[in-house]
């Protein structure tokens, strides 16, 4: 008799902890529901004879069941809350649960964008006082409030940009974008018409200075750099990168991604810059919540600033007024519905005034010194990708793979096993199969210590010739490795009640 | 500080490991000058969580929320019942601080329940396929007229004038900046207009709100026809996604994309965001379509598992040629939209619809009833438009003094002479008997 | 004339009359990985030598495919929406994408033979 392996094969296909949870749509019972409502009154019916006469096919579930099915599900994801979140560029610092209890306040979370103003004078005084704090931060002496992430933020500072040259009687053609930006750059640049004109890196991972100067000319409606940049390192260079985009009657747009590196240290004003966009979900601790939402005010000096979108706060003669029409023409328009993403201004302004000026401060310098120390730690067994210090992110390249059959991937596929959330990979282009790691502040150093131990075993274990351990990983997790062919040649993007009839034949 | 757990000590040890002598020689790479010696000034120091709790609710106090005063507000965002669990479940850590779900084998979670999303929004809409959100109901119709322009290769998008008014200004805004062209009919407050006619050989989509800004319900078959044969795209937007639960959705009157607000399931109104919005389309344009998609797949054991897909589209791989560029959306307005349609199900879903419904139309007939008040509608869903003898901004500024919000006045979202009585008044489930009469004896005080 | 030959960015051709069939190499298959979609052009497509005429996806990356011939789309292979993976497995067969019909067959003299398109992909490593 042979005992089935306990690893994998218990009768349920749990395993322990890990539970299998079949779609929300694969539990249904007809009539069933988890929300007991009040009865209906008496009433005239006024549906324009457009009243529903198919079933939506929506599950009838209980609320036991909705909540066992959503925590379940919840118990499969990695999460800040568990432990080190390395993904560089996206700034995955603890999320204070003040700033929730905040964001949940009466009188804030039950309030109706379109009340009257006279009504919602503590909801503008919120956002004015955020707004307050993210100029003073950055130098800057005007901030649009209402895109609602990082490319909305972009989009509306790069249209404030065209709308200032327009001003002038011609939005020019090109801009400059560095090859080792986000894909939102280019992709914001191109989706309002511009021309996207790459400029190369020089090998100290910066902005080829000599490069960038020699693409200005008269066409060049200005450049987007993300600075402290995507290989985490500090432009150097950025005022003259400045002054040179300046000279040749450009705008100089700053992608604020990495303002975490230097928050209440460098006001991007006193470096040249027009326009640059805040993530409140990176800098300013508001929830990733597996994707967003997310919240982009853009700050934007005194050139820029009269062509600011609508809506915006001013302070009236009877309190705050909101500017929710234009009379001077000079706006460009409106970039979302209502005022922006006031839940997480909330969450945004408790968390700077739980931190201060000081705080703030003490943040970047943190989160710098962790990413050093990390880099430091694991210079001997990975390969940094450039010498020198980092600011609050390290990039390494895959050179201490080299002859390994490991790569990047399995690498990253590797450490999930071992209980981490990979680091970005493949990202920034620039550097071969990219590892960038950002620790961020929140990190104790006993908790680094014990990633960084982690990562030298599994740099050691891929160099002592153990291939194919990583090109199986992940073992661990409540799925292996997922096909992402199939899923893109035969694509299955909903459930469908066909699908469940053939299971059950 | 409560949020920074390095010791004194520990930056020491750290500064030694890398060999650096301060946190400042880090930032050895700033320009001279602009690097701050000290905290920047002009801003107050750090606070204690009670001291936080204090400041900002001070702030709170001196708002009239929608929990403390009748309210009958609406226009684009609804004041609905949020079951205790969709809070409580949104707020589990590992929904609430995961990243977007890159690495799939450990974002199953978000993986399945963003599946089980556009599952619902395409059950909900009558629609093909649905995406994994959008900011919020007038960019995801933003995007929707840019994906027809790209369809059909044509560059003129007509909108209805019963569209919300912050919709058509956020898609007038990028058509004027991005290069296509937008003609937007009249107001339409009456839900008479006959958009067939500016159709031409140019359209590249109609947008059509239903219900209408104004509340109307409209039978869209007549149009979606006109709008194929003149070789264009119809975009439907709907505002209040309850009502799908009780009308024909648009997927059934030849609707080609959809695009929706869907924060009335499972999110507070916030005043005014963050929001979720839907985006919804037939199958056949699933290329063009923006915004993150969860497909379905399997993993090397062979069991059923959740990836996103279709990454070609998107900004961090198309880079310039992507089809948006959007990259965060709305994942945890999605979750608590999807855990509260769960909840409702189908009888649920209809029964709240029907509430609905049925307290605007016992609301209407009370206020249609005090003197100089016109209803202008024949037909709607949980909304309506009043004609009022007097502008209905200073109506309303009138009610709120007596601790009333009466609804959204026409005029505070579009300058015209034409709407300046108009006031659009909303009920949903949450509307009692008792605010009722507080309106109507409000109402009528404040119009004597 | 008779043969297959290359262009630079690994498209190959395959010449009838005035007819081209056009398609990508197996190195450029190999480069890209799992082919997941091809967008093919419309049939009665003008396309001038050096610009876009297809677009071939993988799982993470998109390439443009480029005309090695100026001329008018006369036939995609439609099979490749249901079967993409036929690029991968018969790249220069029934992985092919278009049918071109030439506007000017002297371009093809600037094509690389067989020989000479395997030196310059081993140039590339």
């Amino acid at each position: 008799m042979t005992t089935p392996n306990p690893l994998t094969n218990t009768i349920s296909g749990n395993r322990g902890l890990q539970i299998e949870e079949p779609l929300i749509f694969e539990m249904d019972a007809p009539g069933r529901s988890g929300v007991d409502l009040p009865a209906v009154p008496q009433h005239k019916e006024r549906l324009g004879g457009l009243k529903r006469k198919s079933e939506v096919g929506l599950p009838g579930l209980g609320e036991s069941q909705v909540v066992r099915h959503y925590t379940k599900l919840s118990q499969k994801n990695y999460a800040i809350d568990m432990s080190v979140y390395p993904l560089g560029s996206c700034t995955m610092k603890h999320n204070p649960r003040l700033n929730e209890k905040i964001a949940r306040l009466n009188g804030i979370a039950d309030l109706h964008p379109m009340q009257p103003v006279s009504t919602v004078q503590g909801a503008l005084e919120v956002i004015d006082t955020l707004a307050h704090w993210l100029k003073t931060l950055t130098g800057m002496p005007a901030v649009a409030m209402s895109p609602a992430a990082g490319a909305h933020g972009e989009l509306c500072g790069m249209l404030t940009i065209r709308a200032a040259h327009l001003a002038k009687g011609n939005a020019r053609k090109r801009i400059l974008v560095p090859e080792s930006a986000h894909g939102t750059n280019p992709a914001t640049a191109a989706s309002i018409g511009y021309e996207v004109d790459p400029v190369p890196a020089d090998d100290r991972g910066r902005v080829d200075l000599a490069a960038f100067k020699a693409k200005l000319g008269p066409d060049v409606a200005g450049t987007m750099i993300t600075n402290p940049n995507t290989c985490g390192l500090f432009e150097n260079d950025i005022i003259d990168i400045a002054d040179a985009v300046h000279g040749a009657g450009g705008y100089f747009y700053c992608d604020g991604a990495n303002f975490n590196a230097i928050v209440g240290r460098v006001r991007p004003g006193d470096l040249g810059v027009d326009a640059m966009h805040i993530n409140l979900h990176k800098t300013f601790s508001t929830p990733h919540g597996g994707g967003g939402p997310g919240a982009g005010p853009v700050v934007l000096s005194e050139a820029l600033a009269p062509y600011a979108p609508l809506p915006y706060v001013t302070h009236g003669k009877n309190g705050f007024d909101l500017v929710e029409q234009d009379d001077s023409g000079k706006a460009f328009g409106r970039l979302k519905g209502f005022h922006g993403q006031m839940g997480m201004f909330t969450r945004a302004l408790s968390y700077i005034l739980s931190h201060g000026a000081d705080g703030l401060r003490q943040v970047s310098g943190d989160a710098v010194l962790n990413a050093n120390y990390l880099q430091a730690s694991l210079r001997g067994d990975l390969s940094a990708a450039f010498p020198g210090t980092c600011m609050h992110e390290a990039l390494f390249n895959d050179d201490f793979l080299e002859g390994t059959n490991v790569t990047t991937l399995d690498f990253a596929k590797a450490m999930i096993d071992e209980g981490y959330h990979p680091m970005t990979m493949y990202f920034p282009l620039v550097v071969h199969g990219a590892l960038l790691m950002e620790p961020t502040e929140t990190e104790s150093k006993t908790d680094l210590d014990r990633y960084i131990e982690v990562v030298q075993g599994l740099a050691r274990r891929a160099k002592g010739g153990d291939a194919t351990y990583f090109q199986g990983a992940p073992y661990h997790t409540p799925r292996r490795r997922l096909d992402e062919t199939l899923a893109a040649r035969q694509p299955i993007l909903r459930w469908k009640p066909e699908q469940a009839k053939k299971a059950a034949e | 500080m409560r949020y920074l757990p390095l010791t004194e000590a520990d930056r020491q040890a750290m500064l030694a490991k890398i060999g650096a002598p301060s946190v400042e020689s880090l930032y050895a790479d700033v320009p001279n000058g602009a690097l701050q010696k000290a905290p920047i000034a002009g801003l107050s120091n750090h606070m204690a969580e009670m001291e936080v709790e204090r400041f900002i609710g001070a702030m709170a106090r001196k708002n009239i929320g929608t929990n403390e005063a009748p309210s009958f507000l609406g226009a684009g965002a609804y004041r609905h019942h949020v079951p205790a669990s969709v809070d409580h479940l949104i707020q589990r850590g590992e929904f609430l601080t995961s990243y977007t779900p890159y690495q799939p084998e450990v974002a199953q979670g978000t993986l399945q329940y963003l599946f089980e999303f556009q599952t619902q929004v395409a059950l909900l809409t009558g629609m093909d396929v649905a995406n994994a959100s959008m900011y919020d109901g007038a960019t995801s119709t933003t995007e929707a007229v840019a994906m027809a322009n790209r369809v059909t290769r044509r560059k003129k998008a007509i909108l209805s004038g019963g569209l919300h008014p912050h919709y058509r200004e956020v898609v007038e805004t990028h058509g004027r900046h991005t290069g296509f062209e937008t003609v937007s009919a009249p107001l339409d407050a009456t839900g008479k207009e006959d958009l067939a006619k500016l159709l031409g050989p140019d359209a590249s989509c109609v947008v059509v709100q239903n219900p209408s800004f104004f509340g109307h319900v409209h039978d869209l078959k007549a149009l979606a026809d006109a709008v194929h044969a003149a070789g264009a795209l119809l975009i439907v937007v709907v505002t209040e996604i309850v009502s799908l639960g009780l009308i024909t959705p648009p997927g059934e009157m030849g609707a080609d994309i959809v695009t929706a607000e869907g924060q009335s399931i499972g999110n507070p109104l916030g005043f005014g965001g963050p929001y979720v919005g839907l985006f919804a389309a037939r199958e056949k344009f699933l290329r063009q379509m923006p915004g993150r998609l969860v497909g379905q797949t399997a993993d090397v054991d062979g069991r059923r598992g959740w990836v996103l897909t279709l990454s070609t589209r998107e900004q961090h791989i198309r880079r310039e040629k992507a089809t948006s560029n959007i990259c965060t959306n709305s994942g945890l307005c999605a979750l608590a939209f999807t855990i509260h349609m769960s909840l409702l199900g189908e009888s649920g879903l209809n029964h709240l619809a029907r509430l609905n419904h049925a307290n605007a139309s016992v609301l209407a007939d009370r206020l249609a009833g005090l003197p100089g008040v016109k209803l202008i509608n024949d037909s709607f869903f949980n909304e309506f438009t009043l004609q009022l003898p007097k502008p209905a901004i200073g109506v309303v500024e009138e009610l709120a003094k007596r601790r009333i919000l009466g609804g959204v006045p026409v005029a505070r979202l579009v300058k015209d002479k034409a709407a300046e009585n108009l006031l659009l008044v909303a009920a949903t489930e949450l509307t009692t008997e008792a605010e009722m009469d507080a309106l109507e004896s409000g109402l009528k005080e404040v119009l004597k | 004339m008779s043969g297959i030959r290359f262009a630079k960015d690994h498209e190959w051709v395959k010449v009838e009359g005035d007819i081209a069939t056009v398609g990508i190499s197996p190195y450029a298959q190999e480069q890209l990985g799992d082919v997941v979609f091809v967008d093919l052009p419309a049939i009665g497509k003008k396309v001038e030598k050096g610009k876009e005429l297809a677009v071939v996806e993988s799982v993470k990356a998109a390439s443009e495919v480029y005309a090695p011939v100026s001329g008018e789309v006369v036939g995609v292979n439609e099979a490749l929406g249901d079967a993409p993976g036929t690029v991968n497995e018969d790249a220069l067969g029934k992985g092919w994408f278009a049918k071109v019909k030439m506007s000017n067959k002297a371009e093809l003299d600037a094509l690389m033979d067989e020989a000479a398109y395997k030196t310059f992909c081993e140039g590339l490593h």
